[in-house]
């Protein structure tokens, strides 16, 4: 693990109007490293990751992405270190899912040059690497709910930013494609060395995949730190509002509603 | 991933890059805008033949033939292609902006402040260049008008910017409505005309065509950023593209355009809506493809309305947005229902 940390937090404050969602937060983030946002709906963690990708000003504190302020990174070259995945596409307009892919290349071509044959090779392996090759000519609107997730993952993996946010990647996934889609970025950490926040639901993946864990329990508070650590029945219950009951097989912990 | 079926048949990169690469659209539509030129030139009370007119292209004394080509039908037609550009342009531009694609150089009111304008000046027996900026200063107070009563909060939402020019558009067109009610007799047809778009009166040519020029200019190197803009503010923004900026400038953009095209030939309709769309329905959502296309393919659709317009029923003439919106309605309902 290198020295300097991909994503740096020091007395983050992240508030809506006078609500404050988060406060004091200090994160290091290192490459290599996947940190999973948890918490119960509207608490924050779209908008925390919105801020950590430098799309909307914190209330207070500072955020540095590799050493450099983030406030500091021209727009376009912050799009290449940095890549945020929505937690829902819109499509106003028709496209293939080859062009929505190729989207994520944008802040690799120079402003009078377009796409080279190596963009379209990028565009390619991303969509295969979420086993979507020989769709590259579907109109996207055309794809069901999951399909279109996966074209805005391969998106993101085109743009290939060392930091990856992403806001529900699983979602409307079918379950064998969310654990695909968890290992493909478990695997994106361990052997490309990129730092990924994942804001997830499902607390078991959380516990399967992430190395570190941010829990939101509402009032601007949360809890950081190893996922072994964080996860703990007594806590999560607060924090959901309802009681859970740990689990073990085969030496795994397991959370299930009690 | 591998667990999963792969797809039947995989489309090679080769053959995937080609089929990104339309290269003869542009050339062609070139083409089409030639030929409706020379078309243009030629039809009318005196036909003119193609050698008369290969003559006047290249600087020959052709008589009468020289004269009308060069003093009527040349600046006539120069200004209906250019308006057509303009108003196609304008409205490929809009549709990125409100990311709609029923949106049109209209709808945010800068044809009903130029009608408002127009009608103000004839009104008071204006004509001439007193008109053209009348009319002018009317759109671009409308545009003031919008973008001013838009802005909330730091930003100027889609729909935001759609509702005020409705409703700005909405309020021109009851002024219209006031100024035709209390204008005389003999202003009433002039007045009607314009405001169903009317090229026979387009006496400066020249600005249209080097606005046309200038905008297509400007537009080429945002091109790519306005595809990401066409695919949500969100996404544009994560990619590095300056939004708010980019938005503004494609406003002010949008806006000068349709200025010069209403200002020019009145507010012809349709043009600004049909075009972009059948464009993208052709050739897809690239906005460097899809904004010079929907200019040439304007440019293009708007001359053979106005020649047609001059003479479906010679020596009488029609309003060209008459045609236009003839031509326009059936045509876009057609293709709306086929890609359903």
């Amino acid at each position: 693990m290198s020295a300097v940390p991909t994503l740096l937090a020091r007395g983050l404050d992240v508030s809506v109007a006078a609500r404050a969602l988060c406060t004091g937060l200090d994160l290091d983030l290192r490459p290599g490293e996947l940190l999973a946002i948890v918490g119960r709906n509207g608490i924050g963690k779209s908008t925390l990751l919105t801020t950590l990708a430098g799309l909307r000003p914190p209330a207070a504190g500072t955020l540095t992405l590799e050493g450099r302020a983030l406030a500091d990174w021209p727009a376009r070259d912050l799009a290449k270190r940095r890549a945020l995945l929505a937690q829902s596409q819109e499509d106003h307009f028709a496209s293939t899912v080859l062009d929505t892919v190729l989207v994520g290349r944008h802040p690799h071509i120079g402003r009078w040059a377009d796409e080279s044959d190596a963009d379209v090779d990028i565009a390619l392996a991303a969509l295969a690497a979420v086993s979507l090759r020989g769709f590259e000519l579907r109109e996207v609107r055309t794809l069901s709910g999951g399909e279109r997730q996966r074209v805005a993952i391969a998106a993101l993996l085109a743009q290939q930013a060392p930091l990856c946010l992403l806001d529900e990647p699983v979602t409307h996934l079918d379950l064998d494609y969310q654990i695909e889609t968890l290992e493909l970025f478990a695997r994106l950490a361990r052997d490309e060395g990129r730092a990924v926040v994942a804001v997830l639901h499902d607390l078991n993946q959380v516990l399967r995949f992430a190395d570190r864990a941010l829990l939101l329990t509402g009032g601007g508070e949360w809890v950081c730190g190893p996922v072994d650590e964080v996860l703990q029945a007594e806590v999560l219950s607060r924090a959901f509002c309802h009681p859970l009951k740990e689990l073990r097989d085969d030496g795994r912990r397991y959370f299930v509603p009690a | 991933m591998s667990s999963h079926p792969p797809a039947t048949t995989l489309p090679s990169p080769v053959a995937l890059r080609a089929q990104r690469r339309r290269v003869w659209v542009l050339p062609a539509l070139l083409l089409a805008l030639g030929a409706a030129f020379a078309l243009a030139l030629a039809v009318g009370s005196v036909a003119v033949s193609a050698a008369e007119l290969w003559q006047i292209a290249t600087g020959g004394d052709a008589g009468m033939a020289g004269d009308i080509v060069r003093s009527l039908r040349l600046p006539r037609a120069l200004a209906a292609a250019a308006c057509g550009g303009l108003l196609a342009l304008a409205g490929a531009l809009m549709q990125v902006l409100l990311r709609n694609p029923l949106a049109d150089p209209y709808v945010l009111g800068i044809s009903g402040g130029a009608a408002v304008g127009a009608l103000l000046a004839m009104l008071v027996g204006a004509a001439g260049l007193l008109l053209e900026l009348s009319a002018f200063a009317g759109a671009l107070a409308a545009m003031a008008l919008v973008f001013g009563l838009a802005h909330g909060e730091g930003s100027r939402t889609p729909t935001r910017l759609l509702l005020t020019g409705v409703i700005v558009s909405a309020g021109c067109g009851a002024a219209v409505s006031f100024i035709l009610a209390v204008a005389s007799e003999q202003s009433l047809r002039g007045m009607l005309f314009w405001l169903m778009g009317d090229a026979s009166t387009a006496s400066r040519p020249g600005v249209a065509v080097a606005v046309l020029g200038a905008g297509l200019i400007a537009c080429a190197p945002l091109a790519r950023d306005l595809n990401l803009l066409a695919r949500g503010d969100g996404t544009a923004q994560v990619l590095g593209v300056p939004v708010v900026r980019l938005r503004l400038v494609v406003y002010l953009l949008a806006s000068a355009l349709t200025a010069i095209a209403v200002t020019t030939v009145g507010s012809v309709g349709f043009v600004g809506l049909v075009v972009p769309h059948l464009i993208r329905l052709a050739f897809g959502n690239d906005q460097r493809l899809l904004l010079p296309a929907s200019a040439l393919a304007g440019a293009t659709l708007l001359l053979l309305a106005d020649t047609a317009a001059r003479t479906v029923i010679a020596p009488a003439q029609l309003p060209v947005g008459v045609l236009t919106a003839l031509l326009g309605v059936p045509v876009f309902l057609f293709l709306l229902n086929r890609h359903r």
